[in-house]
């Protein structure tokens, strides 16, 4: 195995702004987790906003706020995994 | 911007953005958008004073880019952003100036005031969006056309000689030159943040997908046909001698980071010059004391 002492991959929760989206579907195709997938519901300007899929996959690259032309997503630290890995670390 | 001062429901680059001009006029699929993020991610990442950084565009596309960032920003006349942007970093050293336009703007229009720009070495970061043709007035034939290229004024295809921009920007005398595309995210927000804090004409070229005019009317598909695209055709090499650097139309498409000199700016030759003719008389302009 790896050691990779404290290092813990980092997890991200996936916002999407959805009413923003204008359906371009390139946070879909170019998120390398496939966390999210466009959706077939509407947002109000007609467009289908993408939908998470497999949250517990996203990796927090943050690649899908970067390539989102409509500042339509975003993602946040997931804040348990940072209490974990508290507790990990002060275990005897 | 640190993890723990992301919110949930704010965008982090909100800071940066009049949001109340939301949602912006590009179209689904089009590049200017991710250009804008890089730009801003960039901005964020260089540690300048906000205060201190302003925007210039000209009209187009990309030419709305003023009205969107939340910066002192100013939306200038066809092709004359450059000018605007040499007037102002003359008559306020201290502020950092960013052009921010399109291809049909910057060397289509305004191509005169660009090569002078460069040579004179004005302290500027042109950023210039190119999608291929005028998108904003109906797809009309630019500067930076692939030979080939069906548009609006080209109807059997186009078969002017397109610019090739990186080697334009260094004959003039560029101090920095790139060119991505707009799927080299990560790359085009560091080249942007490197022009951020560099002296000198820095020049970055991006490719964006135009998908409602040179796509549709080339029949390429949408903007993610584009993008993979620019994924299969793009190559990276730096330093490439950027004569060589001519695009194709559906061709490959050579990036990377071209040029990357230091020399004195417009000002410091300025400075430079009249302090050696006249002496104590002068009174140095833009320089901290
Ligand atoms: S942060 Fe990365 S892994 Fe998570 S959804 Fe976005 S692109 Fe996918
Ligand atoms: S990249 Fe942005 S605009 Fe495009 S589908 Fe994803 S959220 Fe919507
Ligand atoms: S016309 Fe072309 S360049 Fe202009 S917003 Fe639409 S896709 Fe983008």
């Amino acid at each position: 195995m790896i050691y990779f002492g404290e290092l813990k991959e980092k997890k991200g929760i996936v916002n999407i702004i959805k009413d923003r989206c204008k359906g371009c579907s390139f946070c879909v195709e170019y998120c390398p987790r496939d966390v999210l997938e466009m959706s077939e519901e509407f947002n109000v300007k007609g467009y289908h906003p993408p939908r998470v899929i497999n949250p517990d996959n996203c990796c927090y690259c943050q690649l899908c706020e970067a390539i989102c032309p409509e500042f339509a997503i975003f993602v946040t630290l997931r804040e348990e995994e940072e209490r974990e890995r508290e507790k990990e670390i002060s275990r005897p | 911007m640190k993890p723990e001062d992301r919110v949930e429901g704010r965008h982090p680059m909100e800071e940066f953005l009049r949001m109340d001009r939301m949602p912006h006029i590009w179209c689904s699929g089009c590049g200017i958008g991710i250009v804008v993020t890089s730009f801003i991610e960039a901005l964020q990442k260089s540690g300048l004073d906000p205060n201190k950084v302003c925007v210039c565009s000209g009209i187009g596309c990309t030419g709305r880019v003023a009205g969107y960032v939340k910066l002192d920003s100013f939306h200038t006349t066809h092709g004359r952003p450059v000018p605007f942007a040499t007037g102002l970093k003359l008559a306020n050293p201290e502020l950092k100036v960013v052009v921010f336009s399109g291809d049909g703007d910057i060397v289509g229009i305004g191509g005169n005031h660009f090569i002078h720009a460069a040579r004179r070495n004005m302290d500027i970061v042109v950023i210039c969006v190119n999608n291929f043709n005028y998108a904003m007035t109906g797809g009309q034939v630019a500067a930076t056309t692939p030979i080939g290229a069906n548009l609006s004024t080209a109807p059997y295809g186009n078969f002017e000689y397109p610019f090739n921009l990186p080697y334009l920007a260094e004959a003039c005398g560029a101090t920095y030159v790139a060119r991505w595309t707009c799927l080299h995210i990560r790359r085009v927000t560091k080249s942007i943040q490197e022009a951020l804090q560099k002296r000198g004409f820095s020049f970055i070229e991006v490719i964006t997908p135009c998908v409602t005019l040179y796509a549709r009317r080339n029949r390429l598909g949408d903007g993610l046909n584009l993008l993979r695209y620019y994924y299969e055709n793009s190559e990276i090499r730096h330093g490439a001698d950027t004569r060589t650097l001519d695009i194709g139309y559906q061709g490959k498409i050579i990036v990377g980071k071209f040029v990357d000199i230091e020399k004195p700016t417009f000002l410091d030759c300025m400075n430079n010059h009249l302090r050696k003719v006249l002496g104590d008389k002068y009174q140095p302009w833009g320089v901290k004391s």
